[in-house]
């Protein structure tokens, strides 16, 4: 590992506004959609015991 | 077939696959978060610097499944959009559509990762390059093929007419694959994946092997899951005749 710190970790070589947005992103991205899917899922549900 | 004694038949009824689903999503589920916690160690804690690029090399480790994700959904979309068209399978027209936001957001996420990645070592955010401008044109195919799903209201005029747009599109994904040979383009080629992989250490292929196989798990789970919501929401159409089926499925696991 070449992480002296958890400052020098974070600052990725100076890179950091770059690689963390990218990874970021990625988590919000794939979270929300798992999120969405969720909530669909019950929707659809819910939507369907109304209706019989 | 016979010799399992399963009739796998059976699990190209809706009714039938919805509850398998439910199971499968569990394990893809726990596979995919085991892969992707793997692939962020090796990527961030045992891959070393990259001698030219520093330390922005490491967004290969989510751009670069990304963007297979991106087209490998696409092509199983397709594929699926094809077995509907010619077996009339509607759990199979139901798979295509639980695929494409999926393939979007891997295809927003690659364009945005790769933007990350071109401005420190390109000196520009976007360019008009042949990878880039393909890529992009597949996340307009993936949201045209939805639109034009959601504007059709008749399922299954809105299943056959996007799945020959999804068919005819796939010419894409062999054009943004091979972009990179045949234009001279600034993306770099695809020597950073395979052909080069003895110049990259191997850590680093290791790393970005392992969280593109977290990426396919994550997909199957998430397409999964929209799968069964696709199910609940389009078994209760009129058309299909039988509304109260699904919610005695899903109470009975």
């Amino acid at each position: 590992m070449q992480w002296g710190s958890v400052a020098e970790f974070l600052a990725m070589g100076g890179y950091g506004l770059y690689v963390w947005p990218s990874f970021g992103v990625a988590a919000l991205c794939m979270g929300g959609e798992i999120l969405a899917v969720w909530r669909r899922h019950a929707a659809a549900l819910e939507s369907h015991h109304d209706e019989s | 077939m016979s010799a399992t004694g399963i009739n796998w038949f059976k699990y190209s009824s809706p009714q039938a696959f919805y509850p398998l689903a439910g199971r499968m999503i569990l394990w893809f589920a726990a596979l995919a978060v085991g892969l992707i916690a793997v692939g962020l160690y090796v990527g961030f804690f045992i891959a070393p610097t990259d001698v030219t690029q520093g330390d922005a090399y490491r967004i290969i480790f989510v751009h670069v499944p990304a963007a297979w994700m991106s087209m490998f959904l696409y092509v199983i979309m397709a594929i699926w959009a094809g077995v509907g068209l010619g077996l009339n399978a509607r759990l199979s027209f139901m798979m295509a559509q639980a695929i494409a936001p999926t393939g979007a957001m891997f295809t927003f996420l690659a364009l945005f990762t790769g933007s990350m990645w071109g401005k420190p070592t390109w000196g520009a955010w976007w360019v008009w390059d042949a990878r880039l401008t393909s890529e992009l044109i597949l996340l307009f195919q993936y949201i045209g093929i939805m639109l034009l799903r959601s504007s059709i209201d008749d399922l299954r005029r809105a299943d056959r007419a996007s799945a020959v747009l999804a068919l005819v599109g796939v010419i894409n994904v062999p054009i943004i694959y091979f972009s990179v040979r045949w234009w001279n383009t600034l993306h770099q080629g695809a020597s950073v994946t395979i052909t080069a992989a003895p110049t990259m250490a191997g850590t680093m292929v290791t790393a970005m092997l392992v969280m593109m196989l977290g990426f396919w798990m994550y997909s199957f789970a998430v397409t999964l899951a929209r799968l069964r919501c696709v199910i609940v929401e389009r078994e209760r159409q009129p058309s299909w005749g039988k509304p109260a089926s699904i919610p005695d499925v899903a109470e009975a696991r």
